[in-house]
């Protein structure tokens, strides 16, 4: 038993939008389920386990793998349920490749949720932080994310034009992706002068709030190629949470980026990440993160991450795109929108990303990021590890 | 299955309300005390899972306050589980088998004292069907018990009795939080909290930390006083109370199925020497005596009445005292599993179970147990 | 159809360490952090273990009442204070303080009413309310000294 090759083997997501009212959080959960199966031509009798993962206090729901087995169709069967925050997506995600890998289980079905329009999100993040240390200034993702931004432009003199850059690349791309919640296009324009929420981050530098699932299959070697031709091979992951306060962070860099993808490329054999990659799936809930944070995961020197955006690198015709998916400043619902990463990662691999695909994958890379400035990240490759 | 072992377990004492101590604080303590009861030291821990609920320690993301406690501050690769302890347990296991770590630190953490318990188990229910109406983890388990009475003729002294053995047995455990004989009648004259359900039936609300700390392969064969994880299995059944007969813990039967057939066990009772089960009401160990294979189904009662499951019976159950003498949620099944691990080791103290070969520990999810989880550990 | 708005009581514990804390910042308006023995390095606000380390730690360490802005932003968007229940009043500072003497940065309000003057780097010293009570609200705000 143990130590079996596995892969992603099929994937669904729900057609994300700020608000469905037209389904409970089960029905949207079993939505992502139902297409995830019938991409892999599987039936709920195929599949062996079931992870879930969202946070219980954006919908108010305590013991959701319980309450959600009729959508997640974990009824009788091994079901758990995995959260991190931001990163609940990833961390579900990769429990797949553990369960899966470990020889327990040949096929486990894997699934992000979140259903954003049913509290406030904001006054949600902020319980996510200490109550008494963290609480009384801190203000949901984009206070924490503004000032990590002031501290990183402060360091290299990036400026909100730079970092806007990376909002019209996303919100582009999402153009192509039918299941992007915001599909309309924007210019610099349009970010520069939208309203400032928390200096320096403005309305279209952040990613919306969404209701959305996505869902994922892994499978072993045993039957990975029967279920999909293309199957997209676990290479490598890891996983850094070095921060458990806020004031503890060095806001300079994303360190835990930087130590996740040195660790992950180092199991991979990855050496020149921007030449070696083909594609990136990455968790930038904001704008100035497509800056700071691929320098973090070595694409770049320090400082250089402008540049590269500038240039177009990370365009859908550059080097090494970023985000075909149009990433999560289009679409955020927070357990699931790492996992949508994955899962989009995959999709490049196999070669399913119709007007979205870059063309000839053979290596892709998809990030997490969530909790106190932590990240994960996952290498997924065509070719059997 | 017999390159899994675990090599180290750890638990703080189990109160009212630790209030000198944050989730940090508790975690920390357990951690360290897994650490030194394997000669390890956090050098040695691949990677760690931590086990909490966002609603019982109010806050989203509840993994984040005990991160550094347990080596995730030192740059651990770490995973969360919310849950029971017993599922997190596994998920460090597959882990290990999955031949990317060496050893997994899986550690879990609840403070009772700082919530509203009935508010905390009121959310779990469905908010547009089951939470208007007040259902909570205290009516909803009467609803239970009354349902198991009635199916199957099991009395309220049965149930007592349950209750009777585990605080007994929890006089002679030093974690334990209740420490209090009580008799037959104190059980049945004791408060009406939800009719069948008396004060003394029900597990108290309590604050406790607790660290497993589980190897593989030669990392499991060189460790100081490795116990062999021989099976392990979990299931969980419908979730709305209306869909399931409550009488019946299928989750469970198939759960310890997968479990047994992994041990290659096949008569529980004649060849598991100490189980330790998720009590958190009386009634339910004698429910879990049946899904477990104990006895034939209906038969919880009869199998306590002939004293099968006390200290000196055939098959101890909960010599720690059980959830009914300290009931931190979400570390509970946790507490089984190490409890479980010390018996085979012969480590218990004053309330080891003499000659354990093999032990059972059991950890529950869900209302009314609707999802189990079963271990069974080994020389 | 909605199905309903809910809230949940707690009663968090802060724990010895930070009771420490509050309780000097309350009778003596003392800053104290405390230090890792293995990394040297001084944590504020104080707990009982260094994550890098894995250390405990135990030594108190007077740190001063004025420090440095490491970073800041300014909040101008309305949005739900969840400890309240209603809107949090806005626009305010919200500032990552390295008080002089610890390694970490400290949470508070930045006073903003010469936003020019809030700036990485800047000089910031701490107001305290008068009557204190053992709470984070002891200290009034963070001003600007130069």
């Amino acid at each position: 038993m143990g130590k079996k090759r596995t892969a992603i083997v099929a994937t669904g997501q729900t057609h994300h939008r700020s608000s469905r009212l037209d389904v409970n959080g089960i029905e949207l959960i079993n939505e992502a389920v139902v297409r995830c199966l019938e991409d892999g031509d599987l039936t709920i009798e195929d599949i062996d386990a079931v992870v879930i993962g969202n946070m219980d206090h954006f919908e108010g729901i305590n013991y959701v793998d319980t309450w959600s087995i009729d959508g997640s169709g974990g009824f009788m069967k091994p079901t758990f349920k995995l959260t991190t925050g931001g990163t609940t997506g990833s961390t579900v995600g990769q429990s797949g490749f553990y369960l899966t890998a470990s020889g327990m289980f040949d096929k486990v079905l894997c699934i992000g949720w979140e259903k954003n329009s049913e509290s406030d999100t904001t006054a949600a993040i902020t319980t996510a932080f200490d109550p008494i240390w963290d609480r009384l200034v801190f203000a949901g993702a984009i206070g924490g994310l503004a000032v990590e931004a002031t501290k990183y432009m402060s360091e290299y003199g990036a400026t909100e034009e730079d970092a806007a850059h990376v909002a019209v690349r996303d919100r582009t791309h999402a153009l192509n992706n039918p299941y992007a919640q915001l599909r309309k296009p924007i210019t610099l324009e349009d970010v520069m002068s939208s309203p400032m929420l928390s200096d320096p981050i403005k309305l279209l530098d952040v990613c919306p709030r969404t209701d959305g699932a996505c869902a994922v299959v892994w499978a072993n070697e045993d039957y990975a190629e029967k279920i999909c031709s293309r199957p997209a091979w676990y290479h490598a992951g890891s996983v850094k949470h070095p921060f458990n306060l806020l004031g503890d962070t060095d806001l300079t860099t994303l360190v835990s980026m930087e130590l996740a993808s040195k660790e992950a490329y180092k199991k991979a054999g990855i050496k020149e990440p921007l030449k070696e990659i083909d594609v990136m799936e990455l968790y930038l809930p904001y704008s100035c993160a497509g800056l700071s944070w691929i320098e973090a995961i070595g694409l770049c020197e320090r400082g250089g991450a402008p540049r590269l955006v500038r240039d177009g690198v990370t365009n859908m015709d550059g080097e090494l795109p970023i985000n075909p998916s149009g990433g999560v400043i289009a679409t955020n619902c927070i357990g699931a929108t790492a996992l949508l990463r994955m899962a989009e990662a995959a999709i490049q691999v196999m070669g399913k990303g119709g007007d979205r695909q870059v063309p000839d994958v053979e290596t892709a890379v998809a990030t997490g990021f969530g909790g106190c400035f932590w990240s994960d990240i996952s290498v997924l490759r065509s070719k059997k590890p | 299955m017999d390159n899994i072992a675990i090599v180290g377990v750890g638990q703080t004492t189990i109160e009212r309300n630790k209030l000198g101590d944050t989730f940090a604080d508790m975690v920390f303590e357990a951690t360290q005390k897994a650490l030194e009861d394997a000669g390890m030291t956090m050098d040695d821990i691949d990677n760690v899972i931590t086990t909490s609920n966002d609603f019982w320690d109010g806050r989203t993301i509840s993994t984040m306050a005990v991160g550094d406690a347990c080596g995730a501050g030192m740059g651990k690769n770490m995973s969360a589980l919310e849950g029971d302890g017993t599922f997190s347990c596994f998920y460090g296991m597959t882990r290990i088998l999955s031949g990317v770590y060496g050893t997994s630190l899986v550690v879990a953490h609840v403070k009772g004292s700082e919530s509203e318990n009935l508010l905390i188990t009121n959310a779990i229910f469905d908010p547009l069907y089951m939470r208007p109406i007040g259902l909570d983890s205290l009516n909803s388990a009467a609803l239970q018990m009354r349902r198991y009475m009635t199916k199957y003729g099991v009395t309220e002294e049965q149930c007592a009795k349950v209750s009777v053995k585990n605080h007994k047995n929890a006089l002679k455990n030093p974690y334990a939080q209740i420490k209090k004989e009580v008799s037959l009648e104190d059980v049945l004259e004791s408060r009406l909290i939800a009719d069948p359900l008396k004060l003394y039936d029900c597990s108290p609300i309590s604050d406790a930390a607790c660290a497993v700390i589980i190897a593989g392969d030669d990392r499991a064969k060189k460790a100081k006083k490795p116990v062999w994880v021989k099976g392990v299995g979990y299931c969980a059944d419908s979730y709305f109370l209306g869909d399931r007969d409550l009488a019946d813990a299928l989750a469970l039967d198939m759960a310890a199925s997968k479990a047994y057939e992994m041990a290659e066990i096949t008569d529980p009772l004649e060849e598991i020497d100490v189980a330790e089960v998720y009590d958190a009401f009386s009634y339910m160990e004698l429910m879990w005596y049946e899904g477990l294979g104990f006895c034939p189904v209906g038969n919880g009662g009869k199998l306590i009445d002939k004293g099968v499951t006390e200290m000196d019976g055939k098959l101890p159950v909960n010599p720690s005292g059980g959830l009914l003498s300290g009931h931190p949620v979400i570390v509970g099944g946790m507490i089984r599993l190490a409890e479980a691990v010390l018996q085979v080791r012969g480590d218990a103290g004053d309330h080891q179970v003499k000659n354990v070969n093999t032990a059972l520990a059991h950890g529950i999810n869900g209302p009314c147990g609707q999802s189990h989880c079963v271990w069974i550990v080994g020389r | 159809m909605h199905s309903g708005e809910g809230e949940q009581p707690f009663h968090y514990a802060i724990g010895r360490y930070g009771s420490k804390f509050l309780s000097e910042i309350r009778d003596n308006k003392q800053f104290y952090g405390i230090k890792c023995p293995k990394c040297g390095k001084v944590y504020v606000p104080p707990r009982e273990v260094c994550g890098p380390c894995f250390t405990k730690m135990t030594e108190w360490v007077k740190v001063a009442d004025e420090g440095k802005l490491y970073s800041y932003t300014i909040l101008r968007f309305a949005f739900l204070d969840p400890e309240t229940g209603k809107q949090k009043p806005v626009p305010y500072g919200y500032a990552f303080i390295t008080l002089d003497g610890a390694d970490t940065a400290f949470q508070h309000f930045v006073e903003i009413t010469d936003e020019s003057k809030v700036k990485v780097g800047a000089r910031v010293k701490a107001i305290f309310e008068d009557k204190r009570y053992g709470k984070i609200t002891d200290i009034k705000h963070f001003v600007i000294i130069d």
